[in-house]
Formats: C-alpha cells, sequence, structure tokens
C-alpha cells in the first residue's frame, strides 16, 4: 500500500470534483477499497472520504418504490421493515452477503461498485497478466483455477463473475441507480467485459452513486433470493437467483416474473427468457424446470466451473416453485 | 510480563458443578470456566506481537513468485531509496547462521542457514526483506524490489505426472500374516483410493514476532507452542547460549500444530533486529500463513479390505503416500489407524512420500491419524454395505480387544462404551438401512458413524510451585495455553493438592525463564504439566506442613502431630483438635516470606543434558507402546448429515460423539476442545482445500475468505459423551490426550452419511457440491 492524499468531502459536489481527479477513489465503507489496496490491485493517489455527507443514508419506502440512499448501510436495508415487506428478495440478498461485520460497515452504493473475487485479478503480484486490472495483459484465470468462475458473458478478455447478491435481486426489479444529474437503469449499469473488461460500470469520472430506487411491483412484493454455496454463510454464490412473482387472479396462472441469476455470470444476469417462456403458464414443476434451462441459454464452461451450467437452472427452478408454495 | 492473576479474573468459577469425585469446581475434574476468558473476551490479553516496544522497525517479507529455479538477481535499489527504509535484506548481506538441531534432537550438520533463498523450491518462498521505520513503508518498499528469475519446471502436486512413486519410508511399514494372500483368499472384497487435499491450520492470529537483541541476549515475543524447543532454535541459529534467549508468549490465539517451531520468517525478523541494533517485528500477511510454513500435506490412500460373509476383517492391506516439499522431509503417518482400530489376522502398510515444489508440510491437529482414518473408517463402511451389516455392528464384530500391531493388551479402551453412549444417545438404531430411505422434501437425510483415536504421547515435565505469604500459591512453568486450558487446569491441580481455593492460585505460563517444558503438540501437554505440577505441589505442601509441625514459633508446634490438613486455605490438625490458621497466619508465625519447590518428573538420575534435551526436543519422549500396554485416546461419531438432491450442498445437522480420554481433568474444557475438534472436522469434510494453480504452483485460494473453514452456521448442535475411566498408565492424573481426538474420525462419518444420504460414496475430501449433483 502506497501513500496517498486523504480528502474528507463535506459536500456531494465536492466529493464528485475530487473524484474526478486522475488516481482518486472514493471511500465509503472501504470493505473492498481498503480490501485491494492490501492486495495490491488499487493503488490510488487520492482517497475521497464521503462517509461525513449528510443525507445520503436514507431509505423511504412508499407505494411508488424504494429509495435508498448510496451511504445506507447493507445491515440497515437488510433490516428495513418495508424493504422486507415490499422486497423480500432485497432483504434476503443483503442478509446472505458478506458477514455481518461487513454488512453493518458496507453501503449499498460501495456495494454496487465491488469488483470480482477472481483470484487471478486480486494477486498483480504472482499474475500480471489480467485485462480487467491491466488491459491488454491477458488473463491468467483461463485455463487456470477456475470453479468460481463466469459461465455466462464471458469473454476471450476476461470470464470473472461479478459477486454480489444485491444487484442481483435489484436488476430483477428494474431497479435504477442515481448519479446525481443522471439515472441509469442497474441492467445497463453493469457491463458485459467484452474486449474491454477494465470498464465494469457505466460511470464516468466525476459522477458518483448518491441512491437507488427500486420500483414497486406486485412481483417484487412476491419474491425471494435463493443462493447456494458450500458453505453456509460468509461464501459467495455457487450460483443464486432473484425471484420474484405475480399470479393472476385464479392464484395459479403467472401473469408475470421475474428472474436474475447471480454467481454464474460476469454481470448481474437478467434471465428474460426464463420469464418470457413461463409468463401465462400455469406454475407447475415440470413446466418451470423446463423453462429454467433458458437461464443458461448460452453459457460456456471453463474447466471446473462446469457445475454451475446444471446448478444454476436448478436454483432457478427452486425459487419459481418456493414462490408458487406461498400462493 | 505474562502474570496471570487468577484472583481478579475468576469469573463465574462458583457457579461450576463438580464431577469425576471432585468435592468442589476449582479441583481436578471440577467445570471451572477458563481463567483467561474474561482477559480475551475483554481485549485486556496482550498477545505477543501487541507487546509495545520502544523503538520498533517493521519487517516486510519478499516471496517468490515461481515455484522452482534460481533467483538470478534482485534489484534492491529503488526499495532501498524508498521513504523509512532501514535495511533491505538480501542473501547477499544476510549474516551467516548456523543450521539448528531439528525438533527430534537430530544434531545439525555444519552448513550455514539462510532464511532467504536463492534455490527457489516453492512459489511463496522467502527471497528477500524490507525493513522500514513504518509497516505502511515497509510494504511499499517491498513491493519496489524486484527479483529476477531463472525458472525451470515445477512439480506442483501429487498428480503430476512428474511426481512419479516417491521415496518408501521404511519405517512406516507394518506387516504380520500374510495380507496379500489373505486378501485374495477372502470371500468378501472391497478396494478403494481415498484422498484429503493440503489442508491448513488457519489460526486467528497469524504468525509473527518482535525480535530485540541486547547485546548477545535475544528477546523473542512470539505466539508459540514450545517455548523452549523455539529459544534453543534461536540460539543455534545465532551461535549464543540457550540461556540467552528469552521466548515470550503469554496467549496463542489458536496455533493446530502450527506454532511450535521458530521458522525462516523468525530467523528475518531476529537478524535484521541484530543488523540494526533495534527491535524488529514481523507478521505475516493471511496470504503469506500458506506459504511461510506448512499445512498438512496432501495424502493419497489405498484400503484393501478381505473379510468372510459374516464380515470379519480377513486382512488389511494399505498403501499411503503423502506429498513432501524437494527439500524438506514430512511423513504424515498414514498407517497409525488402520493398524490399531480392527482386530485382523493379516496386514500389511507400506507408505512413500512425493516430493513436490511446495513449502515443507507440517502439523495440523491429528497428524497422521487423520487422514488415516478417513481411510479405514470410510473402507469399513464400505464393507458393511457389501455384506448387508449395520455399520456400527461391523465395528463391533471386528473390535481389537488389544492392540493387534503391538499384541499388547489396551491401557484402557472404553471405545465400546463411546459406541454405545454415542448410539444410544443419537438414536442410530431407528436407522434405516438402505442409502436414499430418508428425506425430508428436497433434502436426503443419512446417517454415518466412525470411529477415531490419537495415542497418548508422554513426556516429563518440570514445574516450580511457590505458596507466597499472603497464602496464594503460584506456578510458573514455560508450558503454553493457546486456549485448552492450561491456565485453569494447573490452577485446579494446584489448588487441590495445596488446599486452597483456586481463585488463590497464580498460574504463570508463556515466558522461557519459567520452569521448562516440553511441546504443546500430540495432546500432551496437560497430562505432563499436571502430573508436574501435582509433583511440585505436593513438595510444596511437605514444606509446609513440615514447618507448621516441627518450627518451634508455629501455632502447631506444641501438638506434636504427625501431620495436619491443610484445606481451604487454612491448617489444622487432621482430628481437629488444637488450633487452626490461615496459610499467611502460619508463614508469617514463622517468619517466611514463601515456600519454594521445583518438581520434575524426570527419571531420578537425569543429567542436566538429559533435561535440556527433554524440553528442547522430543527426542526423549516416551512410546506410547512402552512397557506392558498400548495407549491411546477413543472415540465414536454419530452424524446426521442433509443434503440437497438438487443443489449438492450437504449440511450437518447433528453430531453425537462418545468420547474415551480418560479421567478429563475439566470436563467443561474437555468438552470445548472436542467440539472444537469435531467443528474443525466438520470443516475438513466439507469445505477445506488448499486449491493449487497447475500451471504456477501457487495456492490460489489463500486467504479466509476463498479458504472457507466452518462457521457458525455451518455447526449444528454437538453433543459429547465422557466414556472414559482413569487411566493410570497413560498419566499421573488418569488422563488420556484430548485436543486432537476429537476431529479424527469426524469427516469419514460425514462422508459414510453422505452415501447413506445419497447412495454416492466420496473418497476425495472435501465433499463440496459438484461432487454430488
Amino acid at each position: 500500500m502506497r501513500d496517498f492524499y486523504y480528502l474528507r468531502a463535506n459536500s456531494i459536489d465536492a466529493a464528485r470534483q475530487a473524484a474526478a481527479l486522475p488516481g482518486a477513489m472514493l471511500l465509503a465503507g472501504g470493505t473492498t477499497l481498503i480490501d485491494l489496496a492490501k492486495c495490491g490491485v488499487t493503488e490510488p493517489e487520492t482517497v475521497v472520504d464521503i462517509t461525513y455527507l449528510k443525507g445520503l443514508d436514507g431509505i423511504t419506502v412508499d407505494d411508488r418504490g424504494a429509495t435508498i440512499g448510496a451511504l445506507a448501510r447493507m445491515s440497515s436495508v437488510a433490516d428495513h421493515a418495508e424493504v422486507k415487506s415490499r422486497f423480500p428478495a432485497v432483504s434476503d440478498a443483503l442478509w446472505q452477503a458478506a458477514s455481518a461485520q461487513l454488512r453493518n460497515m458496507a453501503t449499498i452504493g460501495g456495494n454496487l461498485m465491488q469488483r470480482t473475487r477472481c483470484p487471478y485479478f486480486r494477486d498483480p503480484a504472482n499474475f500480471p497478466a489480467c485485462n480487467k486490472r491491466t488491459p491488454g495483459s491477458g488473463c491468467s484465470a483461463i485455463g487456470g483455477v477456475t470453479r468460481g468462475h463466469a459461465v455466462l458473458g464471458t469473454s476471450e478478455a476476461c470470464i470473472a463473475t461479478y459477486p454480489g447478491d444485491l444487484a442481483t435481486a435489484l436488476v430483477a426489479f428494474d431497479a435504477v441507480v442515481h448519479l446525481g444529474d443522471r439515472q441509469v437503469a442497474v441492467d445497463d449499469f453493469f457491463l458485459l467485459p467484452g474486449a474491454t473488461p477494465e470498464r465494469e460500470h457505466a460511470i464516468a469520472p466525476g459522477e458518483m452513486i448518491t441512491a437507488i430506487n427500486i420500483p414497486a411491483s406486485a412481483a417484487a412484493k412476491r419474491s425471494t433470493y435463493l443462493k447456494v454455496r458450500d458453505r453456509q454463510s460468509y461464501e459467495f454464490a455457487a450460483a443464486s437467483a432473484a425471484v420474484g412473482i405475480e399470479f393472476e387472479a385464479d392464484g395459479r396462472t403467472i401473469r408475470d416474473l421475474r428472474v436474475a441469476l447471480g454467481g454464474v455470470a460476469t454481470r448481474p444476469w437478467r434471465a428474460r427468457a426464463v420469464e418470457e417462456a413461463l409468463k401465462g403458464k400455469l406454475l407447475e414443476a415440470d413446466i418451470v424446470k423446463q423453462a429454467s434451462l433458458l437461464a443458461i441459454e448460452g453459457a460456456v464452461a471453463h474447466g471446473a466451473n462446469h457445475y454451475k451450467i446444471e446448478l444454476a437452472p436448478r436454483v432457478v427452478a427452486r425459487a419459481i416453485l418456493k414462490m408458487g408454495e406461498t400462493a | 510480563m505474562t502474570v496471570h492473576d487468577v484472583r481478579s479474573r475468576h469469573g463465574d468459577s462458583k457457579r461450576g458443578d463438580a464431577s469425576d469425585g471432585a468435592i468442589f469446581a476449582e479441583a481436578v475434574g471440577g467445570r471451572l470456566s477458563r481463567v483467561d476468558g474474561p482477559a480475551k473476551i475483554t481485549g485486556a490479553a496482550k498477545y505477543a506481537v501487541e507487546q509495545q516496544i520502544d523503538g520498533l522497525s517493521h519487517a516486510v517479507l519478499v516471496e517468490s513468485t515461481i515455484a522452482a529455479g534460481k533467483v538470478r538477481s534482485i534489484d534492491t535499489a529503488a526499495a532501498e531509496s524508498a521513504p523509512g527504509v532501514l535495511l533491505v535484506l538480501t542473501p547477499d548481506n544476510a549474516l551467516r547462521l548456523n543450521t539448528a538441531t531439528d525438533w527430534l534432537g537430530t544434531p545439525p550438520p555444519d552448513i550455514p542457514y539462510c532464511p532467504l533463498a536463492g534455490d527457489i523450491t516453492f512459489s511463496g518462498q522467502h527471497v528477500a526483506a524490507v525493513v522500514a521505520e513504518s509497516f505502511e513503508q515497509a510494504v511499499a518498499a517491498a513491493a519496489l524490489v524486484k527479483v529476477a528469475y531463472d525458472e525451470t519446471t515445477a512439480i506442483v502436486d501429487l498428480d503430476d505426472p512428474k511426481a512419479g512413486d516417491g521415496i518408501p519410508i521404511d519405517t512406516m511399514t507394518k506387516e504380520w500374516g500374510d495380507a496379500q494372500a489373505a486378501f485374495a483368499a477372502a470371500p468378501v472384497r472391497i478396494c478403494a483410493a481415498y484422498n484429503t487435499p493440503r489442508e491448513y491450520q488457519a489460526p486467528m492470529e497469524p504468525h509473527g514476532l518482535i525480535a530485540k537483541w541486547q547485546g548477545d541476549r535475544l528477546t523473542v515475543w512470539e505466539p508459540s507452542q514450545w517455548l523452549d524447543g523455539m529459544a534453543r532454535t534461536y540460539a543455534e541459529w545465532f551461535g549464543v547460549p540457550f540461556e540467552n534467549v528469552r521466548l515470550v508468549s503469554p496467549f496463542i490465539g489458536g496455533g493446530f500444530g502450527s506454532k511450535a517451531f521458530a521458522y525462516g520468517y523468525g530467523a528475518v525478523a531476529a537478524m535484521a533486529a541484530k543488523m540494526l541494533g533495534r527491535p524488529v517485528k514481523l507478521v505475516v500477511t493471511r496470504p503469506q500463513t500458506f506459504t511461510a510454513y506448512g499445512g498438512r500435506a496432501a495424502t493419497r490412500q489405498t484400503v484393501a479390505l478381505g473379510a468372510n460373509a459374516e464380515g470379519r476383517i480377513q486382512s488389511i492391506v494399505h498403501r499411503g503416500v503423502n506429498e513432501t516439499s524437494v527439500d524438506g522431509m514430512w511423513v504424515e503417518p498414514l498407517g497409525s489407524v488402520t493398524s490399531i482400530m480392527y482386530a485382523t489376522p493379516n496386514f500389511s502398510s507400506r507408505q512413500n512420500v512425493v516430493r513436490v515444489n511446495t513449502v515443507v508440510p507440517g502439523a495440523l491437529r491429528a497428524p497422521g491419524e487423520n487422514p488415516s482414518a478417513f481411510g479405514i473408517e470410510s473402507a469399513i463402511d464400505e464393507l458393511a454395505y457389501e455384506v448387508g451389516i449395520d455399520p456400527l455392528e461391523i465395528r463391533l464384530r471386528n473390535y481389537a480387544e488389544q492392540d493387534p500391531e503391538a499384541k499388547k493388551p489396551w491401557s484402557t479402551r472404553q471405545l465400546r462404551e463411546a459406541f454405545a453412549a454415542g448410539a444410544e444417545a443419537f438414536g442410530w438404531s431407528k436407522r434405516a438401512p438402505e442409502p436414499r430411505s430418508m428425506r425430508d422434501g428436497n433434502q436426503l437425510i443419512g446417517w454415518g458413524v466412525a470411529a477415531g483415536t490419537y495415542p497418548v504421547r508422554r513426556a516429563y515435565g518440570e514445574a516450580m510451585v511457590r505458596i507466597l505469604a499472603d497464602g496464594s500459591v503460584e506456578v510458573e512453568s514455560s508450558s503454553i495455553d493457546m486456549g485448552q486450558g492450561t491456565y485453569t487446569i494447573l490452577a485446579q491441580t494446584a489448588a487441590e493438592v495445596v488446599g486452597v481455593p483456586a481463585e488463590d492460585v497464580v498460574v504463570k505460563l508463556g515466558d522461557s525463564r519459567y520452569a521448562r517444558a516440553g511441546v504443546t503438540g500430540g495432546s500432551r501437554l496437560a497430562g505432563v504439566m499436571t502430573g508436574a505440577v501435582h509433583k511440585a505441589a505436593t513438595a510444596a505442601l511437605d514444606q509446609l506442613v513440615g514447618l507448621a509441625i516441627s518450627d518451634p514459633n508455629s501455632p502447631f508446634h506444641a501438638l506434636q502431630a504427625n501431620t495436619l490438613v491443610v484445606a481451604n486455605g487454612r491448617i489444622a490438625s487432621p482430628r481437629g483438635d488444637g488450633p487452626e490458621v490461615s496459610i499467611a497466619e502460619l508463614l508469617g508465625s514463622v517468619g517466611r516470606s514463601q515456600i519454594e519447590a521445583m518438581g520434575d518428573t524426570m527419571p531420578a538420575n537425569s543429567t542436566a543434558d538429559d533435561r535440556y534435551k527433554n524440553y528442547t526436543t522430543i527426542a526423549t519422549a516416551l512410546s506410547h507402546t512402552e512397557g506392558d500396554y498400548s495407549r491411546h485416546s477413543w472415540c465414536a461419531h454419530f452424524v446426521e448429515v442433509r443434503v440437497d438432491e438438487d443443489f449438492g450442498t450437504v449440511r450437518v445437522s447433528r453430531v453425537v460423539s462418545g468420547l474415551d480420554s480418560g479421567r478429563l481433568y475439566n470436563p467443561k474444557l474437555a468438552e470445548s476442545q472436542w467440539k472444537g475438534g469435531i467443528i474443525m472436522g466438520i470443516g475438513q469434510a466439507l469445505l477445506e482445500e488448499g486449491i493449487v494453480d497447475r500451471r504456477h504452483g501457487r495456492i490460489v485460494n489463500n486467504n479466509l475468505a476463498d479458504y472457507l473453514i466452518a462457521t457458525n452456521a455451518d455447526i449444528p448442535d454437538i453433543e459429547v459423551i465422557s466414556v472414559g475411566i482413569p487411566d493410570p498408565q497413560s498419566s499421573a492424573l488418569g488422563g488420556k490426550g484430548v485436543g486432537e481426538l476429537g476431529i479424527v474420525g469426524v469427516a469419514p462419518a460425514i462422508a459414510n452419511a453422505v452415501f447413506h444420504a445419497t447412495g454416492k460414496r466420496v473418497r476425495d475430501l472435501p465433499i463440496t457440491l459438484e461432487k454430488l449433483i
């Protein structure tokens, strides 16, 4: 870790100006930035501390939706009564993320900006080749230890998995990221690696996440986040699914369905093909399991991660069926 | 430095219930809570590298990024000119150290030792170090050290085609009868291969030290399972007398076998401190804990069982392989449980060791017994299904009534009782025999059983006991407490012998200036040290009573008694006639400031050299089969797992274990240790695996987010049942080993339960979800 300048921002504008400086990085909960600085992945010239900004940690929920300030803590959102009742998948995703200590520190804005757990990305001293870290240097992961790597949305340049849980739920429910002057759909905020894996988010220097908004919907109200992993707690997903469902008046026919996958793709992965295949259908186990296979259309395995192609549709199907049980 | 004041921290010592005949919780056998607990919980306990030392400088290691080859050059210019840098250490400017005696007591070769490598034999090897005024400056400068390598091809692991069959270790060979012929002739035969991966101790407290020289005297603050052994190593490295090295290790944040030796980074720090003339602190990073010393070696075993139709074993043929490093030798004794668990007329076990490009592996809770049990306890489960017998019944049917290998009676073996108590509490009789026959929705439920064992490792001990003017008792030993309860049980022992409440006993540990102690490893410390303290305390009590009877100023002088009794800190005659005074009052009357007794359990004719060897090597350790008996702890684990049939995830939902560790000095602490072992075993079975990038020979999951150990959420209620009886052949007070027993047999019990749940036999640990979907 090298020396850096520390600036404490006293207004959003000041924070954004400082963030536009070359080599500047925002500091909120610090759970990602400090971790990556210790690994030698990030070497900020300037750290802009935004934790003293007022008014960015609010959580408001009404009939139109939820607005969550960028500095709201993961644990505060997870435990918010209205979030739990109107957006259970969001609360579930947060509760199953990280550890209690990390959730108490980490902010929602920082959570969206968290970076991959790819071990090659995180060890520059031993693995100089990483297109995400050093564009054009190559990918150390391809041909290496790939058990946790992505099977969806990969490119020849990068197969790193997007690790987060919250964003998977947000993508399912059409959440919007507020960047001060402009707003971006969460689904557009996370970028596919393609040939430029170093670009992960649709955010420009000098921009800062100020809030996220999740529109209310019947599907969001009847939703869940199912996370499958070897360890019961404090592990990233082998595969996860955020699912919300709305039935017609008969209580059996699917009117609206939202499905997103986590732990298997290079970004939070909305599975629209599954949604479309099941809308208007009766919720029946065989139909759901068949449709869930559409979740991994186009999946490509890289060695040890092939199990994710088997696992992901099963997680999706289980989550959808679980939402049907509680009709 | 290491004074541990029991009196101010005795917590709930009054609330424990008595057991094992102890009349109060503070006596041996009572359930006294850990006396060091409050200090640890409140943060008052200062660990080795938390010591505040004036003038401290900070060292950071530079590690090899290749697994095999040579260092061609090291460019230190940028690092040397970086802010705050005091020293950049490479093999070129390193002090010439001596090679030290190893832990077995083998005289060292007369060649210099350098903790910084020019020849690279594994990724993560120390090649240089940077010392700076601040830790941050050292980290920044270490990144500026440029190392150029000439890389050669590495042998990455046991599966590497270049690894070969390895070196036969003849001392591991055990043969009786004609195992091959008996196996070939057996009506029922099973043969399978069982593998365990590299596993790591992953202690919460990382390794590290502060080294400070004053002239030719060295003080090292370092977490240690063996102060005197490590002090000897430092002394020999630097060519100073043993007495000139002081090791201080008041508390240890987890060792699990990894903190018994001085490692290369210790030599780096002590060398830098000597060169700079100021104290140096070096703490390895979490990733470095995977390469600065070794974890459990990866192992491969083949177990062949030949049996008759009733499941009675006719022959066991066992072959084992473990990895070691290119230039070091680690033998993980894979036949250790195989040869003693079941009666068999024919037996053969052999073992090879294969050199690969890794750090030399080391001890991790129950080295040998742990992987050995995974082999034999999985295999006998397979045999049970093959012949259609209940897995518990087949174990009883092959029960070894004496040690099949040593051909000696067991000192005590309450394994049948462990099976019975565990099965009863678990409800084993309600088990449906067929695999996949128990389920709850998507969850397949399986019940499995396996046995475990660990030898009683015995050694000689030493302790200082003082009775002080205020009537309190002080115990000193350079042994340590890494959470297992040494502070507590030694207080209980001294309290019982002298006759004072445990809260009036101060136990001082973790400083090599105190009475010497051998290694805290192999589950031997409690048995060794309670014996030594018992002896020293008895001598102190004899002095006290002698004074009371014979000193002309004693209030008992006129009584003409042969003996006196001391209870609850007060002295009286056995018949209750005459005076009753406190110990403090007596010492005051006779004008003594203290009574002091050093006790040891060494043979009477031992020389000073014998004693030195005893405390600084394991050369004098007594075999568990020495004399007329074979001495071991025993256990039986009963496990319930729930396996998600779609996801392949395994959750342990219930554990009941019957355990025989002989007499328990403190049941509460023994139960905690057993449970800790079982918890570690759950992690080993389901989660733990050092994953090697086969192109680079490097562990890639070298952190606690990616190297998975069990969390609270992974651990169900665990019921442990003590079935032990006092075993006078095993220790002075009748106890057998506790610390390592609990983990042995857990992994096979879980694998057996997974088979019962799913019908799928997993023979490669850990049992991760992709192996079951």
